[in-house]
């Protein structure tokens, strides 16, 4: 059993945050599609599990967005909670986050650096451990 | 307490657990009895008592076997091969709880051949919802007793091995040692990384599982299992989760609560994934090489549609610190514990974050604003969640969920914008009416389930200057409802 030092309310942060880019007509936008989230994360989003969320598909400097623009992204316009360290660790995502890139492990994928591609569909799981 | 007093309590203490590990070797001695009898028999003259299946090289399973296991050796995948598998296969399951009695059950009515569970927990009438091999008369029993006894009941032919005890990094090794096979059944982090780690070094596969709330996850690890340092093994827990997670992030099914048919369903997945594991065909019994499934994640979660999704898993890990060539821990490491799985994992004890004049047991509460006086008009804030406030509440307590403080932004001190032009900073939109009028200095307390969240709320509401400079009083329920049960109000629902 693990210690019962918490109420049960307060941190519980398993996520998981879906997005699906699409094109829009001009080509210099992804157009996302859904955000989806389950298992507790999505209190850090509003309690969504899906969201919308638009990305310019170049950015200022002709690079294409990342994983890594997108966690900055996200924390600044998405996070409506004040804990951003329970997403956010070390600049990288918190341990115990796994993060999904089309269904697969983002290390298979090359991480904060994998390019947004459209119709990407990226997830956050936070992983459980009771039993 | 005198210290008298005290060296009693110990004593008796001291007592009852010596009687209660004496109980367990008597229980063990009976056991293993048992054992050494049923096989004695077998193997002189096997089945001589049906007069039947006295041709011993004739047919490999007795004759009830095939009647007990035929509707599942029929399936094309299975066979007599893959039974003879289940037969011989010792499985270890670390823990006998949501997970650990539905994955038991099914591996027990398969026909895996040993059976041994780890689990030092007594059964509490809280586990009965799920964990679904425990009776309402075991209630107090040790959590492997009760589930043998309910095993025994469906399957009189496999081996189960009791182990009364939480699994240490000192008898890990050792146990695991006895096994095939092992299942992760259990509910912390810590643990985790010990099984895994363990399972790596003695070259086991492992079926990992777990669940919370409406959601659960599922991998097995280390499959095939090949010594550390071989790329080609499948990669171990710490490959995927090389850091545990913050101590504080972590939930357990106590305090988030858990539905039942959810860590059903991954209990079950598990005794599938380990039928599989043990009945798979080796990989020199067919000329085609068979193709290896690649590592995966299972995820499971109620409300979402689909409700599984499985998700590509990375091989092992170039750098990890147990199944890569570089490894740091080791069976030595992990026995003497200089592999420190809680200093690894953290513990997330709270400290006491209020001085002591801040706080107020529930006992002393009562006194000072007992139910019988009309004037009291102290304001009473309950932290806990909406579904547990829902479970009983205390008349005209106004519930605050703590997820909303703490989800708040810090106050935009400077902004004072808002018609009244006042000087106050704007207050987060959680904050209840009840405690926005300035002029009130009636003392306002705060209450959660255990006493720790209280604590939070008391700060937070005080660095938004609701105490007024310290002119209004604010202070939290020293130990929550737990403690309010024990001092004031015994028919306070214990959930």
């Amino acid at each position: 059993m693990a210690n019962s030092t918490h109420d049960g309310a307060a941190p519980t942060v398993s996520i998981t945050v879906e997005f699906t880019y699409r094109s829009r007509n001009a080509p210099d936008y992804l157009q996302p599609l859904t955000k989806s989230n389950s298992g507790g994360l999505e209190i850090l989003f509003s309690n969504e599990r899906k969201h919308t969320i638009t990305l310019p598909a170049r950015l200022d400097d002709a690079s294409q967005p990342t994983i890594a623009y997108l966690l900055q992204h996200l924390v600044d316009n998405h996070m409506k909670d004040d804990r951003k360290e329970l997403f956010i660790m070390e600049d990288n995502v918190r341990p115990g986050i796994l993060v999904l890139i089309n269904d697969a492990d983002w290390e298979l994928e090359g991480e904060e650096n994998y390019e947004l591609q459209q119709g990407d569909n990226i997830v956050f799981v936070s992983t459980l451990h009771g039993g | 307490m005198t210290p008298i007093e005290d060296t009693c309590t110990s004593l008796r203490a001291q007592i009852s657990a010596t009687e209660a590990h004496l109980a367990g070797l008597k229980r063990d001695l009976a056991d293993a009895e048992k054992v050494a009898l049923s096989t004695r028999p077998t193997s002189d003259h096997e089945n001589a008592p049906n007069g039947t299946d006295t041709d011993t090289g004739r047919w490999p399973l007795l004759k009830e076997e095939y009647k007990r296991y035929g509707r599942q050796m029929i399936v094309s995948q299975l066979g007599l091969e893959g039974q003879l598998k289940l037969r011989s296969a010792r499985v270890l399951l670390v823990g006998a709880g949501g997970l650990g009695c539905p994955a038991a059950q099914y591996l027990a009515g398969a026909g895996v051949g040993t059976i041994g569970l780890i689990d030092g927990d007594t059964v509490e009438s809280s586990n009965l919802h799920r964990q679904v091999l425990h009776r309402t008369k075991n209630v107090g029993k040790y959590k492997v007793d009760s589930a043998i006894e309910a095993l025994r009941d469906l399957n009189p032919h496999p081996t189960y091995i009791p182990h009364r005890t939480h699994l240490t990094p000192e008898d890990a090794p050792a146990i695991f040692a006895n096994y095939d096979y092992i299942l992760d059944c259990t509910d912390n982090p810590a643990t985790r990384y010990l099984i895994s780690d363990t399972a790596v070094l003695l070259g086991k596969t492992l079926v990992s599982a777990s669940a919370l709330r409406t959601e659960g996850q599922l991998m097995v690890l280390n499959n095939p299992p090949r010594p550390p340092g071989d790329p080609e093994g499948g990669p171990c827990y710490r490959c995927v989760f090389p850091k545990p997670p913050p101590a504080d992030s972590v939930v357990s099914c106590a305090d988030g609560g858990i539905l039942g048919p959810v860590v059903g369903t991954m209990g079950v997945l598990q005794a599938l994934e380990a039928i599989k594991v043990i009945t798979a065909p080796s990989p020199d019994s067919s000329s085609s090489t068979p193709k290896r499934e690649s590592p995966s994640l299972l995820i499971f979660s109620t409300y979402s549609n689909p409700q599984f999704r499985s998700i590509r898993l990375r091989a092992r890990r170039a750098n990890c610190a147990v199944c890569s060539g570089d490894a740091s821990v080791t069976l030595d490491t992990i026995k003497s514990g200089s592999t420190d799985y809680v200093f690894f994992c953290g513990s997330a004890t709270l400290p006491s974050l209020l001085a002591p004049s801040e706080r107020i047991s529930p006992e002393a509460y009562r006194e000072k604003h007992s139910p019988s006086t009309n004037i009291d008009k102290s304001i009473m804030i309950d932290v806990r969640d909406k579904a547990q406030f829902g479970i009983c509440s205390l008349e005209n307590s106004i519930n605050v969920p703590i997820g909303d403080i703490l989800a708040s932004r810090a106050k935009p001190a400077s902004l004072n914008q808002g018609p009244d032009n006042t000087s106050q900073p704007e207050l987060p939109s959680w904050v209840p009416t009840e405690l926005t009028s300035s002029e009130s200095k009636d003392p306002i307390y705060v209450v959660c389930r255990l006493g720790n969240d209280s604590q939070i709320a008391v700060q937070k509401l005080k660095e938004l200057g609701l105490d007024q400079n310290g002119q209004r009083y604010i202070g939290d329920i020293q130990g929550g409802f737990r403690a309010w049960r024990e001092q004031v109000d015994p028919d306070w629902p214990e959930y």
